[in-house]
């Protein structure tokens, strides 16, 4: 049997257990055997996007000591694998568990698509919801194709969604526009990236959705905070919560 | 004023903000439109930037050529090392024709070595002719985008201008009307210039030409009537061979404005009978670029503005927020290319959503310039002590179990008192802790 360590980056473990408890049960369903080790934090990527490189070292060096010895590691935050795959060779020296981790880092619903290859679920929705696209899932991990290509349109995430049935998922005007959050951008430039959460929010509410879904839990996070702030009534879940059969109440 | 705080600012207007972004992204949804027309539209983009791969490689060579194949049309070309130079050149030009009244169109190049208050310094009379660049001209204001300069302004606004500037009829600001007492006021400075300069969109290496894109025929115009013509380029404007050209003109158009092309593609080859035509070709710290492995990639640009278009943070803080005469990601690179130290905030100005990068079409890898200018800027120790201090904790914080537990903790117990702080901004609540931590809930189920 394949051993999976589960990354849960920090303010998942904090404010959105539902979707680590998720990723947690869709993969024991599946058979796999799954371990959550508990010291530790996070992949350094805040680090990472502040030019702070010193600082990410020493916490991808310690993410590639918990993790070296699983077969597959899987995160539901697209932000924090892309951080594993595409920036841990310039930080960290070449070896063979950097290569062997990078090679096995995967996002959930990536995991489900390209793994596993899911091709049925027996899990119901019956709501309309709002597809968001994260930047780092969609341009770095190609979870998609970005709406600026000129190629056969294709996402994978939203091919797990139409697996749930009674699901819809409404058209948006901007289909992949960026949230905004930007980690500590959204931090240093606190008004624009307000400024594109509303929007958003906003294009998903005209849209008719009952829900914005993701497979960035961070993206969510920030657009809730607005959505909160402004007394909208629009829910946030991540795609693998509904996979996994979240009920309404979730 | 840095980034964030001009931002702030532009937002301030929030009808006016959402405008600004609605105009521009009604602009890339024409490009859209337009490039998915081209069904071969990936393979231009590879074609485009292997040419400009394999031109900045050998640029010494193909610049070498193409001087010896102008000089042997008849065309006059000047080499310039800095801004400076290159004014003093184009004036030397003008003195010597005794030239008072200058046209001028599109340059973005003539910007950044801000030729017109040189020469206007020194009596030279220079008119803007693209009628975006003369409308911010008349309110001596910059431009704020390379391919649309006054986007930022509305059509009452400019209304309003003409009504002071040109006398227009007051309160109509039909932009047909605006146009045409635009273009009357202009003819009358075409007729009377006796230089005309212009900028470069393409420099063909083996022909010794070059061609200028424009929508407006106001370049074939202010070249045809005055006796000289001065064109204004940068080093890395070349392209090898003829040939290569159609693959740059088929994205140029329909990237910067969804047109399958620009109205008038005119090709220079050499001066008109008994007039000049001279080509100024300048550096200003685009060898220094050019020597840097990792940021050469900048110098492929040609200049259509898409990623300025697709930018969600351009489009709600308009061009004036960069402090750089070019706006928007690729502002932003060469920003950093020249002044680091004191253009760094426009390095953090981004969410680094790609969406630049995946939109240019000489696929400049612009998100990830500026996530590498961050890690110098870091580097070079530019970054604040106080931030500096609260990354260096964040991380110890992370790196250690005990007190990585001990926050979360105290997090939730201080949340109610937190929560009333706007710590994440006005707009935005505070993130409220779960009942049970995944962790906890983790523990229990084992
Ligand atoms: S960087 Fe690319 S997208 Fe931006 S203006 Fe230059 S060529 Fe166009």
């Amino acid at each position: 049997m394949k051993r999976v360590g589960l990354f849960i980056p920090c303010y998942i473990d904090v404010f959105y257990p539902n979707a680590a408890l998720s990723t947690l049960k869709i993969l024991k369903d599946l058979g796999y055997e799954v371990d959550y080790p508990l010291n530790q934090s996070c992949c350094g990527q805040p680090f990472l996007n502040s030019g702070v490189f010193s600082e990410a070292k020493g916490l991808a060096e310690k993410f590639i000591e918990i993790f070296k010895d699983f077969d597959y590691v899987i995160a539901p935050s697209a932000s924090c694998v892309a951080t594993v795959r595409y920036r841990y060779r310039e930080l960290l020296k070449p070896s063979k568990e950097l290569e062997k981790i990078i090679a096995n880092t995967y996002e959930i619903c990536e995991f489900l698509h390209d793994v596993v290859k899911l091709k049925e679920l027996r899990v119901s929705f019956p709501h309309r919801v709002g597809f968001h696209q994260s930047c780092h899932g969609l341009r770095e991990l190609e979870l998609g194709v970005g709406s600026e290509l000129v190629k056969p349109q294709y996402s994978k995430v939203k091919y797990l969604l139409n697996l749930v049935k009674d699901i819809e998922i409404v058209d948006l005007k901007r289909p992949d526009e960026c949230c905004g959050f930007g980690g500590t951008f959204s931090i240093n430039e606190p008004e624009i990236s307000i400024a594109m959460g509303r929007d958003r929010i906003e294009d998903h509410k005209k849209a008719g959705a009952e829900y914005i879904v993701g497979y960035d839990m961070s993206c969510l996070m920030h657009m809730e905070a607005i959505a909160k702030r402004e007394n909208e009534d629009i829910k946030f879940l991540h795609v693998v919560e509904i996979l996994a059969g979240a009920d309404d109440e979730s | 004023m840095n980034h964030r705080e001009r931002a702030r600012e532009f937002l301030a207007d929030r009808e006016y903000a959402k405008w600004h972004d609605e105009a521009l992204w009604f602009v890339r949804m024409k490009r859209d439109a337009a490039a998915k027309s081209v069904k071969e539209w990936e393979d231009l983009r590879e074609a485009a930037e292997k040419i400009k791969e394999h031109t900045i490689e050998h640029l010494g060579f193909y610049l070498r050529e193409f001087a010896k194949n102008a000089s042997k049309k008849g065309i006059k070309v000047h080499f310039a090392k800095d801004a400076k130079e290159h004014n003093e050149i184009v004036y030397s030009i003008l003195k010597k024709h005794r030239v008072t009244k200058v046209v001028k169109s599109k340059s973005m190049l003539t910007e950044e070595c801000e030729l017109n208050p040189f020469l206007e310094s020194r009596g030279i009379e220079v008119t803007d002719t693209d009628l975006g660049e003369r409308i911010v001209q008349l309110r001596g204001d910059r431009p704020s985008h390379i391919v649309l300069p006054a986007i930022h302004l509305k059509k009452e606004q400019i209304g309003k201008l003409f009504e002071e500037k040109l006398h227009i009829e007051k309160g109509n600001s039909d932009p047909l009307y605006l146009t045409n007492e635009a273009r009357k006021d202009l003819r009358d400075k075409f007729l009377k210039a006796q230089g005309a300069i212009t900028g470069v969109n393409f420099a063909v290496s083996e022909t010794g030409g070059i061609v200028v894109c424009t929508n407006e025929g106001n370049a074939d115009l202010g070249t045809s009537l005055a006796k000289v013509h001065i064109a204004c380029m940068g080093i890395e404007k070349l392209i090898p061979k003829l040939k290569h050209l159609g693959v740059f003109t088929r994205l140029l158009a329909r990237n910067a404005t969804g047109q399958p092309i620009t109205s008038y593609t005119t090709h220079f080859n050499s001066p008109s009978k008994d007039k000049e035509m001279h080509i100024v070709i300048v550096d200003n710290g685009r060898s220094e670029i050019l020597k840097n492995k990792e940021h050469k990639k900048a110098l492929f640009c040609i200049r259509c503005g898409a990623c300025m278009n697709t930018c969600p943070i351009y489009r709600r803080s308009g061009g004036h927020s960069y402090s750089y005469v070019i706006p928007g990601p690729i502002g932003s690179v060469l920003a950093n290319a020249r002044d680091l130290k004191n253009n760094g905030d426009l390095a953090f100005a981004s969410t680094l959503c790609g969406s630049c990068t995946n939109i240019c079409p000489v696929k400049i890898d612009l998100h990830h310039q500026l996530f590498s200018y961050r890690k110098e800027y870091v580097q070079r120790g530019y970054m604040g002590f106080k931030k500096r201090l609260s990354y260096k904790t964040a991380s110890f914080i992370l790196r250690n179990p005990f007190f990585f537990l001990a926050s979360m903790k105290g997090y939730k117990a201080f949340y109610p008192f937190l929560s009333k702080m706007n710590l994440w901004g006005e707009g935005r609540a505070l993130p409220k802790p779960a009942k049970k931590s995944f962790r906890e809930i983790y523990k229990e189920m084992e």
